[in-house]
C-alpha cells in the first residue's frame, strides 16, 4: 500500500493548491484581508455577521422550493388548497409514501434506473481508465490525432444525434427496452478520460517503465498500478456521471414507452401529468422527492470530493 | 519512416498493440455513436424522410422551410430569450462567492446548501417548479401575497412564462457558478490585494482592477457551457408547458426538433433543425478553444 501512497500523493498536491483552502475543507481565502489591520477588526466581525445575514436569506430561499415538495407531499389532498397555506401539515400524511408505490411502476423505475446507471458508470469507467492510461502512459501511433477526434466529439449536442441513434437502435429492434441508453456509455465516457488522462500526466512515466521490466503485462500495470493510482480521480468523476445518468430524461423520453421499461424521471413526470388532473399533489410531491432523496444523499456523504472535483473541472476548462 | 519501424523491438510493437486495443472501445463508441449519427443528421437534414421509408433527396428544402417556419422561429426567439438568465445568475453567483469566500463559520453549509439545486434532478426540479408557479395556490404567488401582490397564473401567461422558467433556471445553476468563482477567487494570490491596499485602493477598486479580471477565465468558461446548456434546454420546457406554452411562448428549439422528430415524424426536417443547432454549440465552443488560447489569466 505505501508504494501505492507514494504514486498518489504527487498529482494529489497540485490538485489541492488549485482551489486554495478547499483542501482543508474550509475555504480560506483571501477575502478584504489585505484592507485594514487591528483597527479594522470590529467592522470585520460586523460584515461577517452581515454577510451570515445575506446568506442565510439566499439559503432559505434555495431551500423553499425543496422544503415545499416535502412538506407538500405530507399534506391530505384537499390540505394542499388550504388559505393560508400551512408549511408544517396538519395531520401529517405518511400515507402518501406508501400509496406511491401503488399508483405508478415507481418500483421498477428505481429498478431500470439503477440498472442504466450502474452497468453505464461502472463498465464505461473502466473503459474510460484504459484508454486514458494508454493516451497517458503508452507509445501508440496517432496517438494525439485519436485524442483530438474524440474530443471533437464533446462539441456536438445530443440533440443533433438522436434523431439517427434512434433510427439505429430501432432497426435492431432495441426501442422500448434499456439497452439504447446503456450500450452506448459502455464505450467509455470522453469527459472522464480528459480528466483521468490529465491526471495521470503528473504520475511519472517510470513507475510503469520499472513495472514493464519486472515482467508485468499491461493490464496488470493498469489494474494493480494504474486504478489504484487515480482512484480519486475516478471516483469523482464515476459520481458525477452517475448523477448525470441518473437524472437524464431526453434519451429515455425518446426510447422508452411502456410503464414497465420507463426510468424513474421518466416515471414522475407521468405521475405530475396524470395525478395533476386528480389534483393530487400530495402523491406528485411524495413521487418527485423519492427521486431526489438518491442523489441528494450521495451529494451530502461526497460532498467534498464532489465539489473539489467541480471546482478542478471548471477552472480547468 | 519504414526503416525505424521494422527495427523497433518486438516489446514496443506489443505496447502499440495494447495501447490500440485499450483506446478502441472508446473509438468504436465515437464512431458508431457520435461520428456515423452525425453524418447521418447532415445527410437527412436535405432529404424528406419519416424514420420509416427511405429517405427521398430535396437538396435545401428543409433549410429554406425552416426560416419561414413560423413556431421554428418563435421556439428560436424563446430559446435564445431565456438565456437573459445568463448574466443574471453570474452576477448573483459572483456576489454569493464574494460573501463566502471570506473567514468565517457556516461557509461549508451554505455550498452545501447553495448547491443543492444543481444536483437535483431537473425533472423533479420541474415538477415541483411546475406546482409552485401555480397561479392560486404555488409556493412563488403565496409569497407575493404577503407582500400585497396578486401574482399571475405563471406559466399560463404569455408575459410570464419566460420569465418563469429563466428564475427556475436561475436558481438550478447559481451553486454551480457560485462555486467555480469561489475557485477562483480563492487562486487569487494575496498579495495583489496587499499591494493595491498599500497603495490606497478602495474595496471597490480592488474588486474592479484584481478581482474582476483575475476571475475573469471563469466568467467566461460559464458564459459558455450556459449558453450551450441554454440553447439545448429542453426537460423544464417538456414537463412544466407540455405543449410548448401559451401560443408557443416558451417551446424551445429541441422541443421543437423532439416533437417535429418523433411526434410528427418528420425527420428530415427536424434533422435540419438538428444540424442547425449543432453548428450554432460548435461556433460557440470553437470560440471559446480559440479565445481560451489567447487568454492570459489561467488558474493553472
Amino acid at each position: 500500500m505505501s508504494a501505492q501512497n507514494v504514486i498518489t500523493t504527487p498529482p494529489l498536491e497540485p490538485a489541492h493548491e488549485i482551489p486554495g483552502g478547499a483542501g482543508s475543507g474550509k475555504p480560506a481565502g483571501p477575502g478584504r484581508a489585505g484592507r485594514g489591520s487591528r483597527s479594522a477588526k470590529e467592522t470585520l466581525r460586523l460584515g461577517n455577521i452581515l454577510t451570515t445575514l445575506v446568506l442565510s436569506v439566499g439559503a432559505i430561499v434555495m431551500i423553499a422550493p425543496l422544503a415545499w415538495t416535502f412538506s407538500t407531499s405530507l399534506k391530505t389532498k384537499d390540505g394542499v388548497f388550504e388559505l393560508p397555506p400551512q408549511w408544517i401539515p396538519d395531520p401529517f400524511v405518511w400515507e402518501n409514501y406508501a400509496r406511491i408505490w401503488t399508483a405508478g411502476p415507481l418500483l421498477s423505475g428505481i429498478q431500470n434506473s439503477l440498472i442504466v446507471a450502474c452497468s453505464v458508470t461502472i463498465v464505461g469507467s473502466l473503459t474510460s481508465a484504459l484508454a486514458a492510461f494508454a493516451f497517458a502512459k503508452m507509445r501508440m501511433p496517432f496517438k494525439n490525432v485519436l485524442f483530438l477526434g474524440l474530443l471533437s466529439g464533446l462539441m456536438i449536442p445530443f440533440p443533433t444525434l438522436m434523431i439517427p441513434q434512434f433510427t439505429i437502435f430501432a432497426s435492431i429492434g432495441w426501442v422500448d427496452t434499456l439497452l439504447p441508453l446503456i450500450v452506448p456509455g459502455l464505450f467509455g465516457n470522453i469527459i472522464m478520460i480528459f480528466f483521468l488522462r490529465q491526471f495521470l500526466n503528473s504520475i511519472p512515466d517510470s513507475i510503469v517503465e520499472a513495472a514493464r521490466i519486472d515482467g508485468a503485462s499491461y493490464l496488470q500495470i493498469f489494474w494493480t498500478l494504474i486504478l489504484p493510482a487515480i482512484r480519486p480521480a475516478l471516483a469523482a468523476q464515476f459520481i458525477l456521471w452517475f448523477m448525470a445518468m441518473w437524472n437524464d430524461y431526453l434519451a429515455p423520453i425518446i426510447y422508452l414507452n411502456s410503464p414497465g421499461t420507463q426510468t424513474l424521471q421518466l416515471v414522475i413526470a407521468n405521475f405530475n401529468a396524470q395525478y395533476a388532473i386528480q389534483t393530487d399533489y400530495p402523491l406528485i410531491m411524495a413521487a418527485s422527492f423519492v427521486a431526489l432523496l438518491p442523489v441528494l444523499i450521495v451529494f451530502v456523504v461526497f460532498q467534498r470530493q464532489i465539489i473539489e472535483s467541480i471546482a478542478l473541472s471548471g477552472s480547468k476548462g | 519512416m519504414t526503416t525505424t519501424i521494422t527495427r523497433r523491438s518486438r516489446l514496443h510493437r506489443k505496447e502499440q498493440r495494447a495501447a490500440l486495443a485499450f483506446v478502441a472501445i472508446p473509438v468504436i463508441g465515437f464512431l458508431l455513436f457520435t461520428l456515423f449519427p452525425l453524418l447521418f443528421s447532415v445527410y437527412a437534414s436535405f432529404t424528406n424522410w419519416n424514420g420509416i421509408s427511405a429517405p427521398v433527396f430535396k437538396g435545401l428544402d428543409n433549410y429554406t422551410k425552416m426560416f419561414g417556419d413560423r413556431y421554428f422561429l418563435q421556439s428560436l426567439w424563446n430559446t435564445l430569450y431565456m438565456m437573459i438568465g445568463i448574466p443574471i445568475g453570474l452576477v448573483i453567483s459572483l456576489g454569493l462567492a464574494l460573501a463566502m469566500n471570506r473567514k468565517m463559520r457556516g461557509t461549508t453549509f451554505f455550498r452545501t446548501v447553495y448547491y443543492l439545486p444543481v444536483i437535483s434532478s431537473i425533472a423533479a426540479v420541474a415538477i415541483l417548479w411546475q406546482w409552485a408557479f401555480n397561479g392560486d395556490f404555488g409556493l412563488i404567488n403565496q409569497g407575493l401575497a404577503l407582500v400585497g401582490i396578486d401574482g399571475p397564473n405563471w406559466l399560463q401567461d404569455t408575459a410570464t412564462v419566460k420569465p418563469a422558467l429563466i428564475i427556475m433556471a436561475i436558481w438550478k445553476g447559481l451553486g454551480y457558478s457560485m462555486l467555480l468563482y469561489l475557485a477562483a477567487l480563492q487562486s487569487v494570490p494575496r498579495y495583489l490585494y496587499e499591494a493595491a491596499a498599500l497603495d490606497g485602493a478602495t474595496a471597490w477598486q480592488q474588486f474592479r482592477h484584481i478581482t474582476i479580471p483575475m476571475v475573469r477565465p471563469v466568467t467566461f468558461f460559464l458564459i459558455v457551457t450556459s449558453i450551450i446548456g441554454g440553447s439545448q434546454i429542453f426537460v423544464e420546457i417538456n414537463i412544466m408547458t407540455p405543449t410548448g406554452g401559451p401560443e408557443f411562448q416558451s417551446a424551445s428549439i429541441v422541443w421543437y426538433i423532439w416533437q417535429k422528430a418523433f411526434d410528427n415524424l418528420q425527420m428530415g426536417y427536424a434533422s435540419a433543425m438538428s444540424v442547425v443547432l449543432g453548428l450554432l454549440v460548435f461556433v460557440i465552443t470553437f470560440i471559446q478553444f480559440r479565445l481560451n488560447r489567447r487568454n492570459q489569466f489561467s488558474i493553472d
